[in-house]
């Protein structure tokens, strides 16, 4: 496999910066409640990712290292007000339900982290391969996470009623414990139990 | 060159500061105007609900114009105050003041039909941050014609539910006025009629709260009395 390949498939299973890592933690338990939010929270990471990887790597070799973490935090910091500022204007809707979450990007560990330990030390399009691929990683646990969520929490998949009204009239009942934040905790924990028993890799020898 | 003397780091701090702040200012100067519009478009299309009559983001502006025929101030001795835009009163700053010196907006809504309907701005607090509404009156200032609410952030699902037409729909009919012409507004009643303390009671003045949403229905409740509350005097000697 190409190396740039593996920059993108790389953190989508073996290195998958949620179920492998464990990092992101907080936004994947609190934006996964409907699909929605959670595509557009995962879209935002993957851009400010992606692009803070390309600005951090391009700048990387004058950073000066005593201040290089606020540098980090600043090109961040500016592009989640970016963000935040163009969902309010022309996703409003969506904005609304993101509410706070958008700010909090700035704190995501998935971000920092890659900077540190990538962008640093590599040059600007492997960087933005990074980016994409760690953002691509975060999204899709969130997504597969909202879906289940989404799915037993409220009967809906994006918003549409899914369950059969049939099924409501033979007793069956939403889980009100789905859209409550332990559930995401539990979902999960299932789809890291999932991966871990899938990939060898990723199996640790005793 | 070095990276790491005193002099490159502050002016490489300052450089990158200064860089970044022009650039977020600038986009948010941009859209300013637009983030306004949606909220001022959202807005009016909760005034719009209370009174059922839907509309689209883009379309609120013009159907507020024509079914909104009046909208004014009130003092607490419900007299109109002049010179003031209803719509542009915070009523966030008007609840914080004393009683007495609250200039509340109100709104008049004339429908196909040529009835009018009274519409309440209400605000209040919810279990985890603001909660809002406005509710529409029927002419006798007594009876619900509609009412929507919307909140800020309340738990997805349970108290979130408040934003939604199920819980909205029941208010339409019920009157906040008991029998002996005392203000008492309208009881969200965990359990709904079967849980009430009277049926009739339930009927005339009673909505059905949300399953574990007890603390925001509650809520719900006292923004609404305490609202109608700094009404109370104009709804009174409007009333017909």
């Amino acid at each position: 496999m190409s190396k740039s390949l593996k920059l993108i498939t790389d953190p989508l299973n073996l290195n998958n910066p949620i179920t492998v890592q464990v990092l992101g933690i907080c936004s994947a338990l609190a934006v996964t409640v409907k699909l929605e939010p959670a595509v557009v929270m995962s879209l935002s990471v993957l851009f400010v990712l992606a692009f803070a990887n390309v600005i951090i790597s391009l700048l990387r070799n004058t950073i000066p290292s005593r201040i290089r973490i606020i540098v980090q935090l600043v090109v961040i910091a500016a592009l989640v007000i970016l963000v935040d500022q163009v969902l309010k204007a022309f996703a409003y809707d969506v904005s609304k339900q993101l509410s706070v979450f958008v700010g909090l990007i700035i704190t995501n560990c998935i971000i920092m982290g890659r900077l540190e330990a990538f962008a640093l030390g590599n040059k600007p399009w492997p960087s933005f391969l990074d980016g994409i691929g760690n953002g691509a990683g975060y999204a899709i646990i969130l997504i597969i996470v909202a879906f289940f969520r989404e799915l037993f929490g409220s009967g809906t998949i994006w918003g549409i009623e899914i369950v059969p009204k049939g099924f409501y009239e033979f007793g069956y009942v939403n889980n009100g414990l789905m859209i409550l934040p332990p559930m995401a905790l539990i979902v999960v924990a299932v789809i890291i139990w999932v991966q871990r028993s899938r990939t060898t890799e990723l199996i640790e020898s005793k | 060159m070095n990276t790491n003397g005193n002099l490159y780091t502050f002016i490489y701090a300052s450089v990158l500061v200064i860089v970044v702040a022009a650039a977020l200012s600038f986009t948010a100067l941009k859209l300013q105007p637009i983030q306004e519009m949606n909220v001022m478009n959202e807005k009016m299309q909760n005034i719009l609900a209370s009174v059922h009559i839907e509309s689209s983001r883009d379309s609120a502006h013009q159907v507020f114009e024509k079914y909104i025929t009046r909208s004014f101030v009130v003092n607490a001795k419900g007299e109109e105050v002049q010179g003031k835009k209803a719509f542009d009163v915070n009523l966030k700053q008007q609840y914080k003041k004393k009683f007495e010196n609250r200039e509340l907006p109100l709104y008049e809504a004339t429908l196909e039909d040529g009835s009018k309907k009274l519409i309440i701005p209400l605000l209040g607090k919810g279990l985890w941050g603001p909660i809002w509404g406005y509710l529409a009156l029927d002419e006798d200032y007594n009876t619900v014609y509609g009412a929507v609410f919307d909140h800020k952030g309340e738990t997805p699902g349970l108290g979130a539910e408040i934003a939604k037409k199920e819980f909205q729909i029941p208010f339409t009919g019920k009157t906040i006025y008991d029998d002996k012409g005392e203000l008492i507004g309208i009881e969200v009643v965990k359990g709904g009629k079967a849980a009430a303390k009277s049926a009739e009671e339930y009927d005339k003045h009673g909505v059905d709260a949300i399953s574990g949403g007890t603390i925001t229905s509650k809520a719900v409740q006292k923004m609404i009395y305490d609202c109608l509350s700094s009404y109370k005097v104009y709804i009174e000697e409007n009333k017909k």
